[in-house]
């Protein structure tokens, strides 16, 4: 079986087209990008606004419990519901993107808002005891001490998207998906494991590119690491925020 | 309400199914987790290790680690077997981390103490740190179970039976009914799953139960 997907992986047919490989990763990077960016800009000012301010918590609560519904139930439901009023290609496309955004708002939020509320409120009051107006508290000491839990939110939603949109080709949607949705239906073994060992393989790369993003964008005054080594290398320069 | 009286038999026999799909990888998950979290709480090396694998195994979609399972443990395409040890990979990645926190998570005096008492490596984990470790280690149980209700449903797609199916014939036929059914029949079972581990949890831990020590 090993063998057969190899064949269909490498011949050049699986890599030209419509149906091919790349346009297939393209899709699927795409609408994943999409969705990621509505839900972020919908719930990290959110996450971050009731972290800061404390008020609709019980927003992350419901966000949360959210999660419990089935992703196969919510993108049938929505599809169901929503197609027969659109036409053409967002008839496919939008029950989609607004099934797989409302999966990703949740870690995203939940993530925003955690990060914020467990901003140490020493570091908090050190910022408004320097001048600092509580605009600049947030944007100089709570966002960037928020950004490993914002981040971590971030890569789980990245990763559950990706989960289901190739699930959701099963109500139509393009990307990586099709090739085990369609191998499933035709008997076709090789096509079907080949899209697994794809969709898996991009889950992976784009798990370690938010690794590596996270890696640069969040203070090595955050870091364990990073703090002993200030201490170390340079013990008179001020090592910035800390969360602890 | 008269499709519902008509298909109660399938319906319970679909969510048993489930159940089982579900509820059995959360066991062998915990019973393989211990062991790998215990070593990983001692060992740094290890920790770094089995997270950093356990974050790989965490990232592979539930479809495709279903489709892929045939290859790795050479089973056949439709054997409920691949759901079920599809479903026990992930739930030990998620909780070898959960499990290693929770035993690190006893505080330094609490050990020692033990350790002044006589307590062997494995009395002090047995009687101390398991113990200790419980309200983690069912936080992170809880949303192994929560998030396993969810993904058994997409196994209808290679086709399992169980609660999911209602979904799928659902959405085949733009029929409400069963696919209303399935997703209520799935937030009940994770309902019930949540429940079961908070109760177990609640009966580990008696001196977190309110009132004076």
């Amino acid at each position: 079986m090993i063998g057969a997907i190899w064949t269909w992986l490498t011949s050049t047919s699986s890599w030209s087209g419509d149906d091919g490989i790349p346009h297939r990763l393209l899709q699927h990077a795409g609408y994943s990008a999409l969705v990621l960016v509505v839900a972020a800009a919908i719930a990290v000012p959110l996450g971050v606004w009731i972290g800061h301010s404390g008020h609709g918590r019980s927003l992350v609560t419901v966000a949360n419990s959210l999660r419990a519904v089935p992703t196969l139930g919510l993108l049938f439901a929505l599809t169901l519901v929503l197609q027969p009023h659109l036409q053409g290609n967002t008839a496919f496309l939008l029950p989609c993107v607004i099934a797989l955004v409302l999966l990703a708002v949740p870690p995203i939020l939940s993530g925003a808002y955690a990060g914020v509320e467990a901003v140490d409120p020493a570091a908090r009051d050190a910022a408004k005891g320097v001048g600092m107006r509580p605009r600049e508290v947030l944007r100089h000491v709570e966002l960037p001490c928020a950004l490993p839990l914002l981040m971590s939110g971030l890569r789980s939603a990245a990763l559950q998207v990706i989960a289901t949109a190739t699930i959701a080709a099963y109500v139509g949607l393009g990307g990586l998906g099709r090739y085990l949705v369609d191998g499933i239906a035709t008997n076709d073994y090789p096509r079907t494991g080949g899209g697994a060992v794809l969709v898996a393989l991009f889950a992976l790369v784009a798990d370690i590119v938010g690794a590596l993003v996270q890696a640069r964008v969040v203070s090595p005054g955050l870091t364990g690491k990073g703090r002993r080594l200030a201490r170390v290398d340079h013990p008179t320069v001020p090592s910035g925020a800390t969360a602890s | 309400m008269s499709w519902l009286g008509g298909h109660l038999g399938e319906i319970f026999q679909l969510a048993w199914q489930h159940a089982w799909l579900a509820g059995l990888p959360l066991l062998v998950g915990l019973a393989i987790a211990l062991p790998l979290g215990w070593f990983a709480s001692r060992n740094t090396r290890a920790y770094v290790a089995l997270v950093t694998s356990a974050g790989l195994l965490y990232t592979i979609p539930s479809l495709a680690l279903f489709v892929l399972m045939p290859l790795i443990i050479g089973t056949r395409i439709l054997d409920p077997v691949n759901v079920v040890v599809a479903m026990t990979i992930y739930t030990v990645a998620l909780l070898v981390r959960v499990v290693a926190d929770g035993l690190q998570s006893v505080p330094d005096d609490v050990r020692s103490a033990a350790r002044a008492m006589g307590f062997g490596v494995v009395r002090r984990l047995v009687m101390v740190d398991l113990p200790l470790g419980v309200p983690v280690i069912a936080s992170g149980l809880r949303v192994a179970a929560v998030s396993n209700v969810s993904i058994v449903s997409v196994a209808s797609l290679i086709g399992t039976h169980q609660l999911g199916d209602l979904l799928v014939d659902g959405f085949n036929r733009a029929f409400a009914p069963p696919l209303v059914t399935g997703i209520v029949g799935c937030l009940l079972l994770a309902l019930l799953f949540d429940g079961v581990i908070v109760w177990g949890a609640r009966v580990l831990t008696p001196w977190l139960r309110g009132g004076t020590a």
